[in-house]
């Protein structure tokens, strides 16, 4: 017997240790098995006995939209360790540094663990009760002062399935406002324009086990190496394992995907639209269409030009589709041959010509794959189109490998904003102007008819601006930090912190947002709470309450039904908190009850690291439209294309027009915004943890050295970047690990203390409403 | 104390060396696949600075294609900013 009780905490803190490596090697080794089948460690010996020292418990990552399956290690009450679960599909046992060090995004020192209210300036702390009393009175007292339309809610591709579900039907169902939005209006809403438009329905026709069967990867504007890191990884394996695997990097700056891949092609930025359409004129000119798969899936149509950008108030656009003619679109494309879209792109027409004999190589399956750089585009639907048009022609689609694939930012941007519908003209199932989709969620929320407001109201920058107006006077923020990521953030935050508006933010740390709050509520974070999110590819991942929720925070799903109550829609919000998800998610699940989205119950979702949509008959769906493995398809046929009333798949005729703002004597920069490996959207959790922090510790400009050198610039140093809305100081990255063209510059937005979209412009995809980050006019100055 | 494990790949023909490497630094474990260029690695650094400074020295190390990371644990409390 130790008699020192300092010697058994050694001892057990060197056991713990050992069983924890033992743990990570074999994480390690399991990982290795999945990606290469067969491969041995001779030297592995796997120790057993320590198991009862820490629990795995399973949850997807809550950062990007790749949607690892991680296994959380769990000792007492703490979560103290991470590794990828080998029976995902996603990642097979990988994660990315974010992900690997998710946890401790928990146990920040500044957590928010009780509520505040705004009382004489000051912000004080109340008990939670006591606060939501305060939310739920200024919904009333707002409604009945202003109307319905003066209430909003504004949530996020981080929201859980149950989250934006609750917010929904407590703001469309039960106040009858469609003032519901998220941040996923700000990273996706391009790509489901773009699915509608093309498809008739939302979110891909593909999987990630596309990239195990492609032979040409190509990346639009998506450095995946840094922003869908497992996913590149896995590129990567196969290009090992296979040999006949190419990567081609599309890009506006070089990057680490850049390095990667075989091929690094430059564009100038908007002119993604021109190559686009230059590579469909080089396939028809070649002969490369797939005629049989085109006459059988294709037709072909055009739609307003000369769009607008959004830039003024209240801005309305409504597209106007046309049929036309195979022979009509080829002389459109007439204007794009690869000679001279070079002039206009500086991508040489041998490289255009290069990307389009991959694509038209019947014996190449091709992957393209994309997201912000698509997305974030004032022109963001028209280049979704153009990509999908490229698959079309040539017939590359809905097959294993063969795959247009958008990308989505964050875990649940398909799961809980596109598909259960936390836009403002959406609904759980279809959109609030069509009178059958409003009387199934009528009927589902056991609300009188009539309940639902057909017209949609605000979209995201549309809700700032009449928040800034007057024309919303209380908005409840949850799960994001809009007064970092609005572009041109000024007038925003100047708006937010008017006479007469209320501000409720539902959080987990301090940040720029609850700096304008005059309610904030301290939320339970990812594994603190039960939950769902929706990844990329289709798949809905279910987590259990892991650990405990810290001090009072509370789900932003009980808070919302807290509210609810108390604002008298207890026969709509009637769940115990036992068993509450469950009940939401079965609920949900009714407005999906049909073999093209058919959700799976919530039994399977708790067993599964993952299961995939549409689930018919005890059966994930990996590629859709296609009758091999889509049930929805009729039968007899190829591919069917059922989103579109014509049974068809649509090519669009969208020409190339410039950016918004382009740069000017004056301006003479084109600024681009992104993102890091290390930091997640604004750094608010990832800026607190130590090993990310001390990795990136601050932002910076991505500078030109010729610019550089003409600025009289040299690494580090500050550098004033100066647009027509405002200006930030920061210091200068210089062939750092990304190097833009000359004439343009890059900033990640993940660090508060620099506000980059106190720079940007507000500009918008007219048919998305999805604003344009990666686009603006900039001058610099040495600071 | 932060413990990780990764997948390492190393460049073409360059598995021996690139094991030779590894198990020159401190805090590393390396556990060479038999029948595949590959390597698991596990690092055991001391402290977050620690951790680091070994994935700066990491990055330098020539024979090294990628580090694709399976496992992490750190249950160190997070400094003031």
């Amino acid at each position: 017997m130790n008699s020192n009780p300092r010697d058994n905490e050694v001892t057990m803190n060197l056991d713990r240790r050992s069983f924890i490596k033992c743990a990570a090697a074999l994480s390690a080794v399991t990982a290795a098995g999945s990606i290469f089948p067969g491969i041995s460690f001779a030297d592995w010996k796997r120790q057993e006995g320590a198991s009862g020292m820490i629990t795995w418990k399973k949850a997807p990552c809550r950062f990007c939209g790749t949607g690892c399956g991680l296994l959380i290690g769990v000792s007492g009450d703490r979560a103290v360790a991470v590794k990828g679960d080998p029976n995902s599909s996603v990642n097979k046992g990988l994660c990315c540094v974010k992900g690997y060090h998710s946890v401790q995004a928990l146990y920040g020192a500044d957590r928010i663990t009780t509520a505040k209210v705004k009382r004489n300036g000051k912000m004080v702390e109340v008990p939670i009760q006591e606060a939501l009393d305060i939310v739920a009175a200024k919904i009333k007292e707002t409604i009945g002062e202003h109307g319905k339309n003066a209430v909003a809610i504004y949530g996020s591709g981080q929201w859980t399935i149950p989250d934006g579900y609750v917010a929904s039907k407590l703001f469309k169902g039960c106040l009858g406002t469609n003032n519901v939005e998220a941040n996923a209006r700000l990273c996706m809403a391009s790509a489901v324009t773009g699915f509608m438009t093309s498809f008739g329905l939302d979110e891909p026709m593909g999987c990630y086990e596309d990239i195990d069967h492609a032979n040409v990867f190509i990346t639009w504007g998506n450095n995946m190496a840094e922003m869908h890191p497992v996913l590149f990884s896995r590129m990567l394996s196969n290009r090992k394992l296979r040999k006949d695997v190419e990567i081609i990097d599309f890009a506006t700056r070089s990057t680490r995907s850049s390095q990667a891949a075989d091929k690094s092609i430059l564009f100038r930025p908007q002119t993604d639209l021109a190559v686009a359409n230059a590579i469909c004129y080089e396939i028809i000119r070649n002969n490369w269409v797939n005629w049989d798969f085109v006459n059988k899936n294709v037709s072909f149509h055009k739609g307003k030009t000369n769009i607008g950008y959004g830039l003024e108030d209240n801005f309305q656009f409504t597209d106007k589709e046309e049929p036309l003619t195979f022979e009509q679109y080829k002389t459109f494309l007439e204007d794009y041959s690869p000679e001279k879209v070079e002039k206009l792109s500086g991508v040489s027409a041998r490289d255009i010509k290069y990307m389009a004999a991959l694509y038209g190589d019947p014996a190449k399956k091709v992957t393209s794959f994309w997201c912000m750089g698509m997305n974030q585009h004032s022109r963001g639907t028209w280049i979704n189109n153009l990509v999908y048009n490229i698959h079309l022609l040539v017939g590359k689609i809905s097959t294993p490998g063969n795959s247009p694939f958008s990308l989505t930012g964050q875990p649940s941007a398909c799961g809980t904003v596109r598909e259960v519908g936390t836009l403002t003209h959406a609904l759980p199932h279809g959109a609030v102007a069509n009178p059958e989709d409003r009387a199934l969620a009528e009927k589902i929320w056991d609300l009188p008819e009539g309940s639902i407001d057909p017209k949609p109201t605000y979209h995201t920058v549309e809700m700032f601006r009449a928040l800034d107006r007057g024309d919303i006077r209380f908005i409840w923020i949850q799960v994001t930090n809009p007064m970092v990521t609005m572009p041109k953030l000024t007038r925003y935050r100047d708006g937010a912190k008017k006479e007469g508006r209320f501000i409720v933010v539902s959080d987990v740390y301090p940040t720029p947002t609850t700096d304008v709050a005059d309610v904030i509520l301290p939320a339970a974070m990812w594994i603190e709470k039960e939950g769902m999110f929706g990844n990329s590819e289709r798949r809905t991942q279910h987590f259990e309450e892991i650990v405990p929720p810290q001090g009072e925070a509370m789900s932003d799903t009980w808070q919302i039904i807290e509210v609810a109550r108390r604002l008298g829609f207890e026969k709509q919000f009637p769940w115990a908190k036992e068993d509450y998800i469950g009940k939401i998610w079965e609920e949900y699940r009714r407005f999906h009850d049909n073999p093209k989205h058919n959700m799976a119950p919530y039994t399977v979702l708790k067993e599964r690291p993952g299961v995939q949509w549409p689930f018919v008959n005890g059966k994930e769906t990996r590629w859709r439209y296609n009758p091999e493995y889509d049930p929805a398809c009729d039968k007899g046929r190829d591919f069917h294309f059922y989103g579109q009333n014509d049974n068809r798949a649509w090519i669009w005729a969208r020409p190339y027009e410039p950016a918004a703002e382009s740069p000017d004597k004056e301006y003479n920069f084109w600024l681009d915004t992104g993102r890091v490996i290390e930091h997640w959207h604004t750094g608010s959790m990832t800026m607190r943890i130590p090993v990310l922090y001390n990795a990136v510790p601050s932002s910076y400009v991505e500078i030109h050295p010729d610019d550089a050198a003409d600025l009289g610039v040299v690494n580090g140093e500050m550098v004033k970047i100066i647009s027509r809305r405002g200006s930030v100081t920061m210091p200068a990255s210089i062939l750092g690990r990304g190097v833009p063209p000359r004439g343009q510059v890059f900033v990640p937005f993940f660090d508060e203390r620099y506000l980059i979209n106190e720079v940007t412009l507000d500009s918008f995809c007219p048919i998305s409403k999805q604003p344009d980050y990666k686009k603006c006019a900039v001058k610099l100055e040495k600071a | 104390m932060p413990i990780f494990s990764y997948l390492a790949m190393p460049i073409e023909g360059a598995k021996e060396a690139l094991a030779e490497e590894l198990k020159a630094l401190s805090f590393c474990e390396v556990l060479p696949a038999d029948n595949v260029d590959l390597l698991v690695l596990v690092t055991d650094a001391p402290d977050e600075k620690a951790q680091q400074d070994l994935l700066e020295q990491l990055q330098k190390i020539p024979s090294l294609q990628s580090l694709s990371m399976t496992f992490g644990c750190s249950d160190e409390l997070q400094p003031e900013r």
